[in-house]
């Protein structure tokens, strides 16, 4: 046995005897998900115990190095710890915008002071973080973004407004673009860390088609950042935005792969529906839907395992997670319309108990955004024209 | 392992690529089909690729062979793809080779070692229909001496006209539609009784026609268990749908590979029409789907080589996928090429007809889907 299977069956061993059976089956609805913090809610006892654990051994990054809470993993152990939490149905222990997008930047660009500082708590789920990106007139057109910062001798002082902050209200800190030159679009803007507790940072959640609120609009009057909180240099800020947003790309292309563990889009509509004496689907066009849609998912798997791999082995094109997102987001949305058709008028359900509150039409609507948030499928297709195709003037 | 090449796989790709560059561009499948070529293929070339060590590539080491597996030949299938190049290859190197894993020794001593010197080409003799649907097979084996007599027809044989050697799908059993009662048999090209006809399909290959007229074959033809040639066939048809998708994701990577050197070139409205986003969101939009099928593809292999029973499922995914991607790379690359697209002494269309060939071949996209959902229980 090589020293990799050794690692896979003591890790197939250890998840075995301590992932608690409520942490192996699929996430029912938003309150479900454990996302830490300052403050933290758990729906269940277990979801803590599961945190714990995980966060104990530095699974909940682990390919991060242990000196700041990672699990020190290297790629193909990484990827044997996936393959078999997926086998066992294992719940991710932690969702954290923090693990998904601030962290793979404060590796890249954070001094060592930020990285001691920021990532063992990130990893931990200690302090949650939210994305201060979006303004009112800066949607697709980021970099026009107006939210300033004004030197003060070692402070900055942040007034303006973002949109769209997801889960602002509930996070401990933001990292924040910021504007720091006026004259300049791109290298005029700064990438800010700060606790959303300073005084000045306000937030108000807005309502959204699914009956949530996970995000708000949120306000900075004359906030105090001191200016060792920039992350990276001054006027650089945009190159850590993109990066991130590689990242935050590459996290929302996973809901492409669908919920782990649950039963499949086919098995439901049977289920739903029922079927032909010989097994098959009794509604033959939304079965030769559910399939074809089943081929796309199943290589968009396969994809996404060659995206990983090839990432981790550094030979991945830099524009290849807008590709990534582009199809996963698309190939989500396709699912939920495909599950709304099995469900019938049952997934059209709003407040039942028996539909836990609607959470199959909520989780519909929510699916909408996917192709919206981390920059929609349209500026994806156009990345992937200019900057893959080197198609002209994109 | 990582669902990516592994070094000596990037220096097969290093080898084979700037081969078929060089040695049969489209050019070449052009010339044979102005020249009104009746063999399917250009002998000099094949002997080329049993040189170039392609031939027996599959063939285990014990039977003199390279020993690699299904990865390696996408390799080369894709190359062949990319560059349109007509070649028994995939029936050849492929299939009939994965067929002759499950026959005999004498077999095996007999055809591995003229396959790998490029000196036998074989055909595989399945389809009796224009939709590939290897459990119906109708032509019946049917025991006579201490042999078996075969009659009934083939059709949509590629190479079958000129194959030295034929896996043939025969009825030893069972009902017309059951995978049980079907035995695989090894004919040679002279069998008395045995007369072919090749006619062209749409993208100028050579399509054959087998009439077997009672023809009388030893028990030794029988390739594995008599009646129980549906596991063989099965093997056999994995091996080679895998390939086929190697093959479509090459012909749709030279298809867009062409149109996108032609959105960079054209100019109207005097700016590059690659500048349009409508053309753009497009032209992206089929980056991403090749891509997926690119995966798709590479996984199935993975899981053929290492004997991994999801292999199954993921041939069905990977030959329904690369149908669905290059069909549509090469539909939207004739109409991104405007006019021109249209023109026989233009590229590209020939592109769009082996496209719709190889989508065929070994079930189409909607055969694989419907598959796929059986396997899965709906
Ligand atoms: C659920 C959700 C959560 C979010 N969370 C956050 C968050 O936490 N933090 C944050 O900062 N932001 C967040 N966002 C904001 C998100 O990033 C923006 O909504 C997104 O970038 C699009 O900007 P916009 O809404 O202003 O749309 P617009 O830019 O106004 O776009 C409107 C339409 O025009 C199209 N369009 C725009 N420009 C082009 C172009 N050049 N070519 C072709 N088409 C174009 C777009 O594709 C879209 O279809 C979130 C959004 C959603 C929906």
């Amino acid at each position: 046995m090589s020293e990799l299977d050794d690692f896979r069956a003591e890790t197939r061993a250890w998840l075995e005897g301590n992932c608690p059976a409520e942490m192996r089956t699929p996430i029912r609805s938003d309150d479900d998900v454990c996302w830490g913090g300052r403050n933290p809610t758990f729906s269940s006892p277990e979801q803590k115990l599961w945190l714990d654990r995980m966060a104990e051994r530095g699974w909940t990054v682990p390919d991060w190095p242990r000196d700041y809470g990672g699990g020190g993993l290297s790629p193909a152990e990484s990827k044997a710890l996936r393959e078999e939490m997926a086998r066992l149905g294992c719940r991710s222990p932690l969702y954290s915008f923090g693990i998904s997008m601030l962290g793979p930047a404060l590796l890249k660009y954070g001094t060592e002071a930020q990285k001691q500082d920021h990532l063992p708590k990130i990893a931990r789920g200690q302090i949650r973080w939210c994305q201060g990106y979006s303004e009112p007139n800066a949607g697709s057109d980021l970099a026009s973004l107006a939210t300033s910062a004004e030197e003060d001798g070692d402070d900055f002082i942040v007034n303006g407004q973002k949109v769209w902050t997801s889960y602002a209200d509930k996070a401990d800190w933001i990292f924040c673009l910021v504007r720091t030159d006026k004259t300049v679009k791109q290298g005029g803007i700064s990438f800010l860390l700060f606790d959303m507790a300073s005084p000045g940072v306000s937030t108000r959640p807005i309502l959204l088609i699914s009956g949530y609120s996970p995000f708000c609009e949120t306000f900075f009057d004359d906030v105090r950042v001191p200016k060792a909180n920039l992350l990276g240099e001054r006027d650089k800020g945009w190159d850590v935005a993109k990066y991130l947003l590689g990242h935050e790309r590459e996290m929302i292309s996973a809901m492409g792969l669908g919920t782990g563990g649950g039963p499949s889009l086919g098995k439901i509509a049977v289920e739903a529906i029922g079927a032909e004496p010989d097994g098959r689907l009794d509604d033959p066009v939304l079965r030769a839907r559910i399939a074809l849609f089943e081929v796309r998912a199943a290589a968009f798997r396969a994809m996404s395992e060659r995206f990983l791999d090839e990432l981790k082995a550094k030979r991945t094109h830099p524009a290849q997670p807008s590709m990534m997102k582009y199809v996963g987001t698309e190939l989500n949305k396709q699912r939920h319309e495909l599950m709304m058709a099995a469900g019938g008028s049952d997934a059209l359900e709003w407040e039942s108990d028996r539909s836990h509150g609607g959470a199959g039409a909520r989780a519909w609507l929510r699916t909408k955004a996917n192709s919206i948030e981390g920059g929609t499928s349209e500026v994806q297709l156009n990345i992937i024209a200019k900057r893959i195709l080197a198609l002209p003037g994109a | 392992m990582p669902l990516f090449h592994t070094d000596d796989q990037a220096m097969l790709l290093d080898t084979a690529r700037p081969f078929l560059a060089e040695q049969a561009p489209v050019a070449h499948m052009r010339a044979l089909r102005d020249a009104d070529d009746r063999t399917g293929f250009d002998p000099a070339l094949w002997a080329r690729f049993a040189e170039m060590g392609f031939c027996g590539m599959l063939i285990d080491e014990a039977d003199g062979g390279l020993g690699l597996g299904a990865v390696e030949a996408g390799i080369v299938l894709e190359e062949i793809g990319r560059n349109l190049t007509p070649s028994p290859f995939l029936a050849t190197a492929v299939g009939a080779v994965t067929a002759l894993k499950g026959g005999s020794r004498d077999q095996r001593a007999r055809w591995l070692p003229r396959i790998a010197a490029g000196e036998a080409v074989a055909a595989l003799a399945i389809d009796e229909g224009g939709k590939h649907r290897p459990n119906r097979i109708a032509l019946t084996a049917a025991r006579s001496g201490n042999g078996f007599t075969l009659r009934g027809t083939k059709r949509f044989v590629a190479h079958g006209h000129v194959a030295d050697l034929l896996i043939v799908a025969a009825r030893t059993a069972g009902g017309s539609d059951e995978p049980d009662g079907i035995t695989l048999f090894a004919v040679d090209k002279g069998a008395a009784g045995l007369t072919a006809a090749a006619d062209r399909l749409a993208d100028a290959s050579l399509s054959a026609q087998l009439r077997f007229d009672d023809v009388q074959v030893d028990a030794d033809a029988v390739i594995g268990e008599l009646d129980g040639g549906w596991a063989g066939l099965t093997r056999t048809l994995d091996a080679v749908r895998t390939g086929a998708a190697s093959e479509l994701l090459g012909v749709g990577t030279g298809a867009m590979a062409r149109t996108t050197d032609y959105l960079q070139q054209r100019k109207q409205f005097g700016v590059a029409i690659g500048s349009f986003q409508a053309l753009q969101h497009r032209a992206a939009h089929l980056y991403s789907e090749l891509e997926i099928a690119r995966a798709a593809v590479l996984k199935a292999q993975q899981l053929l080589d290492a004997g991994d029973p999801a292999a199954e499922r993921a041939v069905m995914v990977a030959k329904a996928m690369a149908g669905l991607a290059t069909t549509l790379v090469v539909q939207e690359g004739v109409q991104m090429h405007g006019g021109i697209g249209m023109t026989d002494d233009y590229d590209i269309g020939f592109f769009m007809k082996r496209a719709r060939v190889l989508a065929e071949l070994f079930g189409d996209s909607d055969f694989h889907a419907d598959r796929l959902a059986r396997a899965s229980g709906y």
